[in-house]
């Protein structure tokens, strides 16, 4: 059984240990502390916190004059608020403005659970990279977070880190490398390609396992980096594995599943599915039944893959 | 014989008609743009530019500069004079105002005009950008003080009540605030518009100390600065009632110049008046 660990959680404690080696990191946060994880830094670095309140725009604003003062501010809050309450601040005085703001947002997705679809977040991945010169980050478990963190605050410039609420599987090991821009297969395989992020990127590898069961080998990419994507990667993956599938805890319009057709259809066209929420908002329930409800799990990727290895097939 | 401050209001009363001079030369070479509510801003810009802050022309990133946050960014062009006129950027730049390829953007883009420190222009964004830099100012032990001038009709954005609470609670007495108050919006009257007023006692209300002024008085202003930099423990806002429009007669108090440059024949008669202004 594999270590669970919360991406928020390694956001927390990298935070801390940031702050502890770089006197210009800050954090902001949106009365949302507790949740978000960005109490640890609080409580470690008081004078380099500051709690704004539940005011999501001011959050925002506040960390672009940090920004423009030299400092390397880390606003965090949940990604309903971050990217929705606050796009045009984000728009307007970070993105626009080419300031070195960090938004660390949390509680993405359909797995925030029980609050529901006002709270779950499925469209910022599209907001967000449409905005120029913005980063976007769906780290897939808490080592990635932890390696995105620190990448993130050492690249100069606007980013968006994506994280969510519950203890997902532990998929890499202390050792993994991340890199900003860079896809990293997990897998290989020759029937089509699983292009991931987030929590769908441990589903993906569980699916990989069941297609294999069935002799279906596939290639598993973890696209941590929506913006800048890896369009080599990708375009490898189209040309080698003739089909690929995405998989997404997000919106099937505008997110990676976007991402990935704008590359594929303008280099190598190939039959393509997308896993995702089929543009619809959430709802309450468990996050595990939402998972299965909205077909974000490892048997949605198989069908997924099925389905495009026999479009494949037919030319 | 004037004394020595008699003779420094007058030699910035003199500078902010060249201001004033300088926006009607831009608009009307633009053909677009906002000479209204940056004729309100043009003394309270040039005692800021020529009296009041701490700054470099030759080093726009020195780091103990003052910094200013245009919030009502559609007033750049008085900002834009300003910077030239002190040496940001060679005076000719502007007339390339609004065109295609300039620095000087139809609002302000720090990644283009050297001495604009953040883009604005959506409403309500910059007293938190000026919050941001206040406690940065603090954190770093730095010394050097924030300036936003905000428009009236601007503080009708929820966000700058969000940002005037967060200054009051950091007790940011780095930063003053600055309402150009000319009591005109796109469509009408800011208290008719929806109902801004009493703005000074709102203020209060959050925490801020609070002084009104006349803001076409070069006197008032520089004092209203002078009483803030000894204000500690709360932020200061200056209400500076004004007059859109200030210094063309037929522009003041016309809500139809918010938005609207004037012809070349109009920037003319603008222009003899302000020039016989100089007399």
């Amino acid at each position: 059984m594999a270590v669970k660990k919360a991406t928020r959680d390694a956001y927390g404690e990298t935070l801390v240990e940031l702050g502890q080696v770089n006197p210009d990191i800050v954090v902001l946060d949106a009365d949302l502390s507790a949740s978000t994880k960005t109490a640890n830094f609080a409580k470690a670095f008081p004078q380099r916190f500051v709690q704004i309140g539940i005011a999501e725009q001011d959050l925002i604003g506040t960390a672009a004059g940090l920004a423009a003062a030299g400092k390397i501010p880390f606003a965090s809050t949940f990604a309903v608020f971050a990217a929705g309450r606050a796009y045009d601040q984000i728009r307007n005085s970070v993105a626009y403005g080419k300031l070195n703001v960090k938004i660390a947002a949390t509680h993405a997705g359909v797995t925030v659970g029980e609050d529901g679809g006002s709270h779950q977040m499925l469209e910022d991945i599209a907001l967000m990279r449409a905005l120029p010169g913005m980063t976007v980050i769906v780290p897939a478990d808490a080592v990635e977070t932890k390696l995105a963190v620190k990448a993130a605050a050492e690249h100069k410039g606007p980013v968006y880190l994506r994280m969510g609420r519950g203890a997902w599987p532990v998929i890499f090991d202390e050792d993994h490398k991340f890199e900003i821009g860079k896809a990293v297969q997990l897998r290989d395989g020759d029937a089509a390609t699983v292009i991931a992020c987030g929590i769908m990127v441990g589903e993906a590898l569980k699916a990989a396992e069941m297609l294999e069961a069935e002799g279906v080998k596939v290639r598993v990419l973890d696209m941590a980096t929506i913006k800048p994507i890896d369009a080599e990667a990708v375009v490898k993956a189209a040309r080698e594995t003739g089909a690929i599938v995405t998989a997404e805890e997000h919106n099937i319009i505008g997110g990676l599943g976007g991402a990935v057709a704008e590359i594929v259809v303008e280099n190598c066209p190939v039959p393509m599915e997308r896993v995702g929420v089929k543009d619809v908002f959430g709802q309450s329930g468990k996050p595990d039944e939402l998972q299965k409800f909205y077909g974000l799990t490892a048997e949605g990727i198989v069908g997924a893959v099925k389905r495009v290895v026999e479009r494949k097939a037919k030319g | 014989m004037a004394s020595a401050d008699e003779q420094v209001v007058k030699a910035l009363a003199k500078q902010a008609r060249v201001l004033r001079r300088r926006v009607i030369e831009m608009l009307g070479e633009a053909g677009s743009g906002h000479p209204g509510g940056s004729l309100s801003a043009a003394d309270i810009i040039t005692v800021l530019y020529w009296h009041e802050m701490k700054i470099d022309p030759k080093r726009p990133d020195w780091p103990e500069r003052d910094r200013f946050v245009l919030s009502k960014g559609h007033a750049a062009p008085i900002l834009y004079a300003a910077l030239a006129e002190k040496g940001y950027f060679p005076l000719e730049d502007l007339m390339t105002l609004r065109k295609l390829g300039s620095h000087l953007q139809g609002h302000p883009d720090s990644n283009k005009t050297p001495g604009v420190e953040v883009p604005t222009g959506s409403l309500g964004q910059g007293l938190s950008i000026a919050n941001g830099m206040a406690l940065a100012a603090k954190m770093d032990g730095r010394s050097y003080r924030v300036y936003a001038l905000l428009g009236d009709g601007e503080i009708e954005e929820g966000m700058i009540w969000e940002a005037a609470m967060t200054a009051a609670h950091y007790k940011l007495d780095n930063l003053v605030a600055i309402i150009d108050n000319n009591n005109l919006q796109i469509d009408g009257d800011v208290r008719e518009v929806i109902g801004v007023n009493h703005i000074a006692d709102r203020f209060r209300s959050f925490g801020w100390y609070a002084v009104e002024i006349d803001g076409h008085d070069i006197g008032q202003i520089i004092a209203a600065l002078r009483l803030a930099r000894g204000i500690k423990e709360k932020p200061t806002v200056i209400v500076a009632h004004t007059v859109k429009g200030k210094g063309v007669s037929f522009m003041e108090n016309q809500v139809g110049w918010h938005g609207t440059a004037p012809s070349k024949e109009q920037a003319e008669a603008a222009l003899l008046e302000l020039a016989a202004g100089e007399e």
